[in-house]
């Protein structure tokens, strides 16, 4: 047993000790579980050694063991720069999640951090998963406890989101299911490692049609968890309804399941289909970003407004991995990251806002600023890292994919670029008609500035944004690595198109030619 | 002819699991008036549960020395211990989840455990016979007894329709079960599986091939009936809606496994020669079962309705698996049962437990914020659920993947792809009993719920248990399904 099986296995050990603590207690069920995802989080810390001082290429803290014998399903699990980052993000979100939820939260206490805990750990199960058949289990797992999370905390419209969110999910799992039994009929093994070198030296036969349908298979699936445009209308709904904690692990973490789910088996395993479909599926990318710029601009509800700029910020993450270029990539996971701790800090800041006046209508504020200013400098430093201002952690991310980008194709660029004209434009906007102007009386009253609590959860996420901004060399070159092991056979793969000599140009002659003039 | 047809000592411990259950029903029945009315729910459950016992005893003793009995009538394989197991099962979780329901409805007397245990010999006979004479034989022991069961409590209205249909449309179903029984003997001249097989394995038998096919077309209607797959389906709903809640619970679970095993043996052993032309049949069936049953659940609001069309559906996942027509279906459709049998059992366990006297609280919205009056029960209920969904870590999960997997390997991707999106829309109807368990305030129903007995704990208990099992070891049952899937001998 490694620190990564004890990272994985120690929210689950909790999840089981919060259903056996007295649910008279909801005190000592806050406490516990804060300790026990604080223990997490210092225990993920120590997976960041290996990356330290060199970069594997490879993967770290692999376990494999089996599980079920026939059919072979191995219980294997291992870190790479990809998501190793991802890891960390889950572990440092899920305390932050538990004290956002301190006061917020005040009825069934014990079954909400049960589970929370649960989430996490299908989350960090995901990241870390290398077989197949354990990565769907980590997958559907962390649907029913958000499922739950949106169900039973969630605002008024909570029981159509929560059903809309699971069965949005489930239909593409599905689909993946299919997918997943077909390459182990094909192979043999669920083993991750193993099928995609199989495809790569071609050992394991898949006709190009076949492949296109795994490829679209899988796509689709991770492309409701993204979620692409068309497929996102799940998530306006999703993360209005949700309470505080459960937006900020969706927006955050979940999202990103369907983007790393694209980076690490989509687009390896099938690269000639995904190179064949990447025209349309950077349209759809780019028509995301737009479009989800432009509904956020004009939402009247501060959480839909920031669940659309989600729609437009993963479009970006899209474009990146399907340029197939290696800043594309980059910028991708870094995209992955900081839109993982921009966002989350707006839920969050929303979240205290809707604590203090129990409205998410942008007309309810107005002048936010001049009760509590040091809410509205946290929101603006938030606020801006979300727009993309350099030495913040976003415009990294966005000039990497739009570099990217623009290697491959010009345009591509140009319209994608739109999309962070438009994030000032609506950013600037939501807090210019929340923060400033004169505030109300009656908003007065209800504005009391950041209690300690509220720093405690709100500060490292600022430190990350300006860290990241600042210093992207502290968190880039594992991912690099990795990305770089991902990009090598991907591009010595690209389809070279040999076509015949055509006849009417007599300088050149074919070997047969040669020999037989001989 | 020097056979000699005196049974041997051998013969008899194949057949003792069903002794052992036939004696305790007619023990069970001689001693009814003798006992007092007081005496009668305890002792006369505990003497069923007893036999059952015994029988289970039996059946793993007779699986250590498998073979043939009574002239090659019965066989004792790995396959018909499993469903031997599985129905035994069956018979002693539905004695736990029924004492209290009976003493509500004060109705508590010998014949209903007599019943449950002829039922439960006639479903052990169907899964061992080794001929078709046997197999109807079999059917007609567990399906009389059932059809009683089903009207049960004579003076509820619901019960007598449920009983009349399921007794009219189950006797025309099982006329054609026997006509098809008598044109393959007309064929080949047998009524054993093993012969019939060798008769359309023998070459020129080809121009038999339209009267074998007729013969497969007519059990096919029987079998289809009675594991309610579509377009046989129609009786379902409305008996499982009107039979006494434990009752469902058994039939949803117990003669459905033994039909399936039939089913299964038949068309994999005698029918196994001509799979190419029943395979398309069972395919669309297939398919038909599954969106009949998903789509026609989404709009009900009695539970027990709901569940009906979902056992439907669940009958659609198990033709997958028959279509299949390979080893590894025939495993996985094993397998599929004895998950789909636990989480069924538990779910209608929570229902019996829920409904109260006259089976009052049957509607979805009656279980309104059960999770805050009963943690327990409504956690547990979830893991029924969501098994049934097919999520994984549960049983329901990783036996709906084994018979995708088999289909996968017999080549039927659209199958597979239908039926799979086919348990995405499953899952809306099952989410909607979650969704007023946990999202809505108790009501009324769910306000003056008393705690469960210890009868429906220990169910819920042991169903949760093995699902749970099934889902996250599954090798426990899955080896020995793999083991003793291979019908032609």
């Amino acid at each position: 047993m490694n620190l990564l099986d004890l990272v994985i296995l120690l929210p689950l050990a909790g999840f089981l000790l919060v259903l056996v603590l007295p649910k008279e207690e909801p005190g000592m069920i806050r406490n516990f579980t804060l300790i026990i995802s604080l223990i997490v989080f210092a225990t993920s810390l120590g997976l960041i050694a290996p990356f330290w001082f060199n970069t594997p290429g490879k993967f770290v803290f692999e376990t494999d063991v089996p599980w079920i014998n026939s059919p072979a399903i191995r219980y294997h699990i291992g870190l790479d720069g990809i998501s190793l980052w991802l890891v960390l993000l889950s572990t440092l979100l899920t305390p932050l999640c538990v004290l956002v939820s301190w006061r917020y939260i005040d009825k069934h206490v014990k079954q909400f951090y049960a589970f929370l805990l649960l989430l996490e750990f299908g989350l960090i199960g995901v990241f870390c998963a290398l077989d197949f058949f354990l990565f769907y289990v980590f997958w559907e797992v962390s649907l029913v406890p958000m499922y739950f999370l949106i169900g039973i905390w969630g605002h008024d419209r909570r029981i159509y989101s929560a059903v809309k969110f699971f069965l949005y999910t489930m239909a593409g799992s599905m689909l993946m299911l299919v997918a997943i039994i077909y390459l182990y009929n094909q192979s043999g093994t669920f083993d991750y490692t193993k099928i995609l070198a199989g495809l790569q030296s071609g050992s394991i036969p898949i006709s190009s049609y076949a492949q296109l349908w795994l490829f679209l298979a899988f796509f689709i699936a991770f492309a409701i968890k993204v979620p692409l445009f068309p497929l996102h209308t799940w998530l306006p709904d999703a993360h209005v309804e949700a309470p505080t904690a459960g937006s900020v692990m969706l927006a955050s973490v979940m999202l990103k399941m369907g983007t790393y789910g694209l980076l690490r088996f989509c687009v390896p395993m099938f690269p000639s289909a995904a190179r064949a479909c990447a025209g349309w599926i950077v349209t759809l990318a780019i028509i995301g970003i737009v479009y989800g710029a432009l509904v956020a601009m004009v939402q009247p509800n501060m959480k839909k407004l920031v669940a659309y700029s989600s729609v437009s910020h993963l479009g970006f993450v899209v474009l990146g991995i399907f340029s197939f270029t290696q800043q594309g990539f980059d910028g991708a996971v870094y995209q992955m990251l900081n839109h993982g701790v921009s966002t989350g800090a707006l839920f969050i800041l929303v979240g205290f806002l809707y604590e203090r006046r129990h409205s998410l209508e942008i007309a309810a504020y107005g002048g936010v600023a001049t009760p509590a200013p040091k809410l509205g400098i946290v929101f603006m430093i938030t606020m801006l890292a979300s727009i993309g201002l350099p030495t913040l952690n976003n415009f990294i991310g966005e000039y990497l994919v739009l570099q990217g980008a623009s290697m491959v194709y010009f345009r591509w660029t140009v319209f994608a670029a739109l999309g962070v004209i438009l994030s000032a434009c609506y950013m600037l906007w939501l807090y210019q008609r929340t923060f400033l102007g004169k505030a109300s009386e009656d908003l007065t009253h209800h504005m009391p500035d950041l209690n300690f609590r509220e720093y405690a959860i709100i500060v490292p996420l600022i430190v990350l944004m300006v860290w990241m901004g600042s210093f992207p060399q502290t968190f880039l070159p594992p991912i690099s690595t990795s990305n770089a092991a991902l990009l090598g056979p991907l591009d010595s793969r690209r389809e070279i198109h040999v076509r015949a000599v055509p006849p009417h140009l007599p300088g050149l002659q074919t070997h047969t030619e040669l020999a037989n003039a001989r | 002819m020097p056979v000699n047809f005196l049974p041997t000592t051998a013969d008899y411990l194949r057949f003792l699991p069903e002794i052992i259950m036939t004696v305790g029903g007619v023990l069970i029945m001689l001693l009814e008036p003798l006992l007092g009315e007081d005496d009668k729910r305890t002792n006369l459950s505990a003497l069923t549960l007893a036999a059952f016992v015994g029988a289970l005893v039996a059946a793993f003793l007779a699986n250590d020395n498998p073979g043939t009995s009574f002239s090659n009538m019965l066989i004792v394989d790995g396959f018909a211990t499993f469903f031997r197991v599985l129905v035994i099962s069956v018979g002693i979780l539905t004695i736990f989840s029924s004492a209290q329901y009976l003493r509500q409805e004060h109705a508590a007397s010998s014949e209903y455990y007599a019943l449950l245990l002829f039922s439960v010999t006639g479903q052990c006979v169907m899964v061992t016979a080794n001929e078709l004479i046997m197999i109807f034989i079999g059917l007609e022991i567990s399906s009389i007894a059932t059809y009683i069961l089903a009207g049960y409590l004579r003076d509820d209205k619901r019960n007598n329709e449920a009983a009349l249909k399921y007794f009219l449309l189950g006797s025309f179903a099982t006329a054609f079960l026997l006509y098809g029984i008598a044109w393959i003997y007309g064929t080949t001249g047998s009524t054993n599986l093993a012969n019939i097989r060798v008769a359309l394995l023998t070459p020129g038998s080809e121009r038999n091939i339209v009267l074998a096919g007729t013969a497969a077309a007519l059990m096919f209607v029987g079998f289809a009936f009675k594991v309610s797959a579509a377009p046989f389906q129609i009786w379902a709903p409305d008996v499982y809606q009107g039979a006494p809640a434990p009752v469902t619970l058994f039939m949803s679970a117990g003669p459905k496994a033994a039909a399936f095993a039939v089913f299964l043996r038949v068309f994999m052993t005698a029918f196994g020669p001509i799979t190419s032309r029943w395979e398309p049949f069972v395919w669309a069936s297939a398919l038909l079962t599954m969106i009949v049953g998903n789509f026609a659940a989404l709009l009900q609001t009695n539970v027990k309705r709901l569940m009906a069309y979902s056992s439907i559906a669940h009958a659609g996942y198990v033709m997958v698996a028959i279509a299949a027509h390979n080893q590894i279906g025939v495993a996985a459709a094993m397998f599929y049962l004895a998950a789909y049998a636990l989480m069924n059992i538990g779910a209608f366990a929570v229902i019996t437990h829920f409904s109260r006297q006259g089976e009052k609280y049957v509607n979805v919205d009656d279980l309104a914020g059960l999770a805050w009056k009963e943690p327990m029960t409504a956690a547990m209920f979830s893991i029924f659920l969501l098994s049934l969904i097919g999520v994984p870590l549960t049983g329901g999960f990783f036996g709906k993947f084994y018979i995708f997997k088999a289909a996968l390997d017999a080549n039927l991707v659209w199958l597979s792809v239908l039926g799979l999106l086919n348990s995405a829309v499953a899952a809306y109807y099952y989410l909607r009993i979650l969704v007023v368990m946990y999202f809505r305030e108790p009501g009324e129903a769910t306000a003056s719920l008393q705690p469960p007995t210890a009868g429906i704990n220990a169910t819920l208990w042991l169903a949760a248990a093995g699902t749970l099992v099934l889902g996250i070891a599954p090798s426990v049952l899955l080896n020995f399904a793999n083991s003793s899937s291979a019908l032609v001998k």
